[in-house]
């Protein structure tokens, strides 16, 4: 496949990711990953961290980077799986296991959509010394299911079904992936966000008031909303 | 002649759900070119050249475009003189067992679960799943069967405005969803827009959505005003100063359809529905002699669709009034 001509940097790494490759990464680069990378979202962290369950492979030894993922997946007569298209899933919600999946996992990638807020960079992957990158989109399913290679396994499958059972891939050219935040915690989210916001009240210049106020367009309690 | 059989009926939904999953329609990939085209930013314009090359491999592989295949539905056409097997209950099991074949097959995500329990059958078919809307026509032996493939978690609002709140209403109401939605691209813009306005609230709902998902882009209104606030709201929603994925840029909508309905004369409901960067969707008319025919404009909104008369001639002749 014939990369586009582009004026952004783009990053090939192999898994799993060593510090010294993931320090190359910052916010806007392209990257594209080679190797292996476990998906696990919901019902994996909750089999984890909340009733403690052992995890099905020791992780760190095969691979650091986790896809918040739901391949579009099925089964063969044979027992083998088919993978048509792979595209993640919004990541702020998984925000609250973060700190200790990567400590159980020493994840050091992690992969998903849309990002986490900044301040979980801060506080919780970049001590950890793990990035975040971002599907590019969010739909570019056939791209990366062209670069899954193989499912090395999956587990949990009958326990969580398709959309949440813990699946290994050994992929090659897997991307375009955008890195969202580096080792420092920068966002690219955060940075692009606060210079769209720069224009945002422009566009609501000249409208008149609304009739009916309501909660969220006012954050003060006290307000009276008619 | 023979009744159309219950096989032409299940081979046409099996079809349509293949397709649409896998490529991508033409006047979508056209409006979405035309969007890099234009987007002068260099991260923004990576995001959409980028999907332009994801539609290129699901189409050159057989692959679903987005893994995310959404909620598969259904709207039905059938023409006042077609004659069917089966009735209408058959028609809706052939398009239930269609469905949960090609997601066997596809394969498609298993989105489908039971909202309370998350349980499921992994096949896309469940209580009240898939939706089918029903539409008539009349003068026509022929049924249409349209499916759309649709995300389902961001990007549609709906807000009750009233009718002092005016078309500033609608727009501050857009300019709402578009950035609460499109911040870190949520709502996988750049997409077709559809706003319903009017009707009751659920009326109001399926007017957006239909609006955003069975017109095709650079269709227009046919009631030349609406036409008109369909581009411009379009390019408002472009001059935000946002991208795809929420990146700075200038790519919100690829086109932006409006459909209305009668509403109560003190109100006016408003819905705002994005239909995704991997705008899917599928069409088979089915002859009254049996045979297929497939393509991408579901021509959902005939004139008969629209008519705002009591008899359907009367209308028709309203309606030409009006557009000359």
């Amino acid at each position: 496949m014939v990369r586009q001509d582009d004026m952004l940097e783009k990053i090939d790494i192999d898994l799993p990711a060593s510090p010294e490759s993931l320090a190359k990464l910052k916010p806007g680069s392209i990257v594209y990953l080679n190797g292996v990378v476990y998906t696990a979202r919901e019902g994996v962290y909750d089999r984890v961290l909340n009733h403690k369950e052992a995890l099905p492979v020791p992780i760190h030894e095969v691979t650091n980077a986790n896809f918040h993922c739901s391949p579009a997946a099925s089964s063969n007569a044979d027992g083998s799986y088919r993978i048509g298209a792979v595209t993640a899933t919004a990541s702020f919600r998984f925000s609250k296991y973060m700190g200790d999946w990567l400590d159980a996992t020493k994840t050091k990638i992690v992969i998903g959509k849309g990002g986490m807020p900044a301040d979980d960079y801060k506080d919780i992957l970049a001590p950890r010394g793990a990035v975040y990158l971002t599907t590019v989109g969010y739909g570019t399913g056939a791209l990366l299911g062209q670069g899954v290679r193989k499912v090395l396994a999956v587990h949990w499958l009958e326990e969580l079904g398709i959309a949440q059972a813990m699946w290994m891939f050994e992929v090659s050219n897997f991307g375009p992936f955008l890195v969202d935040s580096d080792l420092e915690g920068n966002s690219l989210f955060a940075e692009q966000g606060e210079l769209v916001n720069q224009s945002i009240e422009k566009a609501y210049e000249g409208l008149r008031k609304p009739a009916l106020l309501r909660y969220g367009e006012t954050d003060d309690r006290k307000d009276e909303l008619i | 002649m023979k009744p159309i059989s219950q096989r032409a009926i299940e081979e046409a939904c099996y079809e349509i759900m293949k397709k649409a999953a896998v490529d991508i329609p033409e006047d979508y990939l056209t409006g979405i070119k035309r969007s890099a085209e234009q987007e002068k930013e260099a991260l923004s314009g990576f995001v959409i050249r980028t999907m332009v090359r994801n539609y290129e491999t699901a189409t050159a592989e057989r692959r679903p475009m987005c893994a995310d295949t959404g909620l598969p539905r259904y709207f039905v056409k059938v023409g006042d003189h077609a004659r069917f097997e089966g009735g209408f209950t058959g028609m809706e099991r052939s398009i239930r067992s269609a469905t949960a074949r090609a997601t066997q097959d596809v394969p498609m995500r298993p989105n489908r679960v039971h909202p309370l329990w998350r349980t499921d059958y992994n096949n896309n078919v469940g209580i009240n799943a898939p939706e089918v809307e029903w539409s008539f026509e009349p003068d026509a032996g022929w049924i249409d069967i349209t499916t759309v493939h649709k995300g389902g978690l961001f990007g549609t609002d709906y807000r009750m405005l009233f009718p002092g709140d005016g078309i500033d209403g609608i727009r501050r109401f857009l300019l709402d969803t578009l950035i609460a939605f499109g911040k870190r691209g949520l709502a996988c813009q750049p997409a077709i827009i559809g706003i319903g306005i009017g009707g009751s609230k659920d009326t109001c709902m399926q007017l957006g959505k239909q609006a955003a998902c069975l017109r095709i882009v650079g269709d227009r209104n046919p009631d030349r005003k609406i036409a008109e606030l369909e581009l411009e709201l379009m390019e408002e929603s472009n001059s935000i100063g946002m991208g795809p994925m929420g990146f700075v840029g200038s790519s919100m909508a690829v086109d932006l359809h409006i459909e209305v309905g009668y509403t109560h004369t003190g109100g006016m409901p408003v819905s705002v529905h994005t239909f995704c960067l991997s705008s899917r969707r599928a069409t088979a008319r089915i002859h009254a002699d049996g045979h297929i025919e497939y393509r991408t404009d579901p021509k959902w909104f005939t004139p008969y669709y629209r008519r705002e008369g009591v008899d359907w001639e009367g209308a028709g002749l309203g309606q030409a009034r009006r557009y000359a």
